[in-house]
């Protein structure tokens, strides 16, 4: 047996027991983060902070909240809404944290690509990540169902529908996956649970996978300089802390990236208490009704690029362009053939301009996504989805070409 | 080595009951994701046809899913005959014809809405379109709205039942 002495402190009889010493230096004071780097670099901060916002105010929704067809809508519009003191706040946090998420997870996706941060020996971050972007997805929309309002329905509807796989006809599986023919309670109830349960414990689990990918390579710096992590650490520990190339996670770099935290949570805050409009579809707020389909359907803004890119074609191709859409962005590190792994700008033109050009396209197809499918908004989408498919295409034929910086 | 092939075959006799366990809980989880028996029993519905109104959409539900009837009008029923993909998705009952249909655009599934000017349905969701007889006019729908099964029962139409009509347009390719 392990020999145990008597405790001198709480600190040491912990020490004994747990290594927390140990443990501290591991995960916070000796984890090294360079120091050349910029406010990009918070948004995984400012991401956990936001994935606890939606924890704690999910923990209060549960508790109200009924997952029956007959009942939710009242739950969730009259009874947290209403009588709930504070339930107005939990609902608002939870359903503007809900769509922030995704704007921040796409800044930190564009920032990944722009210091092309996931090559070399960072691929699994990247494809950690890209599980995290598909659980957050999931997430998102096993959540819209909830209120079963009429947009919950229809878009529980369509993206079921989604799962016949076209021409292919599986409308069996789609009734595997409702319970039912239509989405009804059987549907309600499993999506229920997988919101509550099984997507988040997922993305525990994931959050830890992206985190112990990040350990061996560290994080990337704004040059894309390679850092003998061991030399510059034993630089700072022997004393020279201006000379060495990184600094502690905690608290040195921990205290820049709350800095952000605290701006970005002024913004989320008068967000939820001013201008949660956004977050909350005012389709949704009539029940729902498996007779009526609202006029127009469109999921949140978050998914509007993807489905752009699957509205402009007959239902195989569109469907084959929407798959692709999905699963493109986890193989970037391997389409991606050019031996740079630096900012973008100084990789040449040709790899400048595909980044750019891809930023933009998104947007457009976001904002095509939202307008009515007829005349000019369909060609633009068309033209933008096209766009988005060469692109993608094109990438490793470009940055094979790309010239050793 | 008598040591480790002792815990090799330990091993594989702990991987041939785990497999089984696995397999079986498999089995059990996707049988549990099935539709009740409750929800498949109650998917009958009765239609008394006498009562459509020429050229007037009506929506009836069945298995949760609108179903749409619409009696032809004299002038639907002769732009039909022009077309053999057209009459031969229609139901006759009594002497009227009658379009039929599951009302879900067989695109992602929103129901389109009957346009009396123009006597056909569009689908607001991503444009498609569908005539009268419910072939498609527009894409991106991929074919005509999907026919649920029925069987002709004197001036009564029973919706879940399969009658020799709703088989022959499957076994023609009508409908799914
Ligand atoms: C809510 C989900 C996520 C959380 C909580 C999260 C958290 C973090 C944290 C804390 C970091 C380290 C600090 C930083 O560089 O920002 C990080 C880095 C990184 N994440 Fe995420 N992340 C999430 C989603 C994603 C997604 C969707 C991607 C895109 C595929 C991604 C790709 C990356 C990359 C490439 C890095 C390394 C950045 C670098 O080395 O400069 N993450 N993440
Ligand atoms: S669901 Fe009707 S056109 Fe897509």
């Amino acid at each position: 047996m392990a020999h145990f002495t008597k405790a001198t402190s709480v600190k040491d009889w912990l020490n004994q027991r747990l290594a927390v010493e140990k443990l501290e230096k591991v995960m916070a004071s000796e984890y090294w983060i360079p120091k050349n780097i910029n406010f990009l670099w918070a948004m995984g901060m400012v991401l956990v902070i936001t994935f606890v916002l939606l924890l704690v105010s999910g923990i209060f929704l549960l508790m109200y909240y009924v997952p029956t067809t007959a009942e939710a809508f009242n739950s969730v519009n009259y009874t947290i809404m209403r009588e709930v003191d504070f339930g107005w706040l939990w609902r608002h946090v939870h359903g503007v944290a809900a769509s922030v998420v995704f704007l921040i997870i796409y800044i930190h996706m564009f920032t990944g690509i722009y210091y092309g941060s996931y090559k070399k020996g960072r691929e699994m971050i990247w494809i950690s990540g890209m599980l995290l972007f598909v659980a957050f997805s999931a997430e998102a929309f096993s959540g819209y169902m909830l209120p079963w309002g009429q947009m919950s329905y229809w878009a529980g509807m369509v993206i079921t529908n989604l799962f016949s796989g076209g021409s292919l006809h599986a409308d069996g599986l789609v009734e595997w996956i409702r319970g039912d023919y239509v989405p009804a309670q059987a549907f309600l109830g499993r999506f229920f649970m997988l919101h509550v349960l099984l997507i988040p414990v997922a993305i525990l689990g994931l959050i830890g996978l992206h985190f112990g990918a990040l350990r061996i390579p560290h994080v990337n710096n704004q040059d894309g300089e390679e850092i003998d992590f061991d030399a510059e650490a034993k630089k700072y520990l022997d004393g020279d802390k201006a000379g060495s190339k990184v600094m502690r996670f905690a608290n040195d770099f921990m205290s820049k990236d709350m800095m952000v935290v605290g701006v970005y949570l002024v913004f989320f805050f008068y967000l939820v208490f001013y201008n949660y409009g956004f977050a909350m579809d005012p389709v949704n707020f009539d029940p729902a009704d498996g007779l009526k389909t609202p006029t127009h359907i469109y999921p949140e803004w978050y998914f509007l690029w993807s489905y752009e890119i699957l509205r402009p074609f007959n239902i195989d191709l569109g469907l084959i362009l929407f798959a692709f859409a999905q699963v493109i962005f986890v193989l970037l590190p391997f389409l991606d053939r050019s031996p740079n792994a630096i900012p973008a700008n100084r990789r040449g033109k040709a790899f400048a301009i595909w980044f750019w050009l891809m930023l933009a396209n998104m947007i457009v197809l976001t904002a095509m996504g939202k307008l009515p499918p007829a005349g000019i908004f369909s060609q633009i989408g068309l033209v933008s989805a096209i766009l988005f498919v060469v692109q993608w295409i094109a990438l490793p034929f470009i940055t094979a070409r790309e010239k050793k910086v | 080595m008598k040591e480790n092939s002792r815990r090799g075959f330990m091993g594989k006799a702990f991987g041939a009951v785990a497999g089984v366990g696995a397999i079986g809980s498999l089995v059990a989880m996707k049988k549990t994701w099935d539709p009740l028996p409750s929800v498949k029993a109650a998917g009958f519905t009765t239609l008394d046809m006498s009562i459509y109104q020429e050229g007037v959409m009506v929506t009836e539900k069945w298995r949760g899913k609108p179903i749409f009837v619409l009696k032809q009008t004299a002038e639907m029923l002769a732009n039909a005959k022009k077309n053999p993909k057209d009459i031969e998705r229609l139901v006759e009952v009594d002497g009227s014809h009658y379009m039929v249909c599951i009302g879900l655009c067989t695109h992602l599934g929103c129901i389109p809405a009957f346009r009396e000017a123009k006597n056909d349905f569009k689908c607001a969701c991503h444009g498609g379109e569908f005539t009268a007889s419910g072939n498609v006019q527009k894409v991106p729908p991929p074919r005509g709205f999907d026919i649920p099964p029925f069987k002709i029962d004197g001036g009564k139409l029973v919706l879940g039942e399969v009658g020799p009509e709703w088989q022959s347009m499957k076994d023609n390719g009508v409908t799914l």
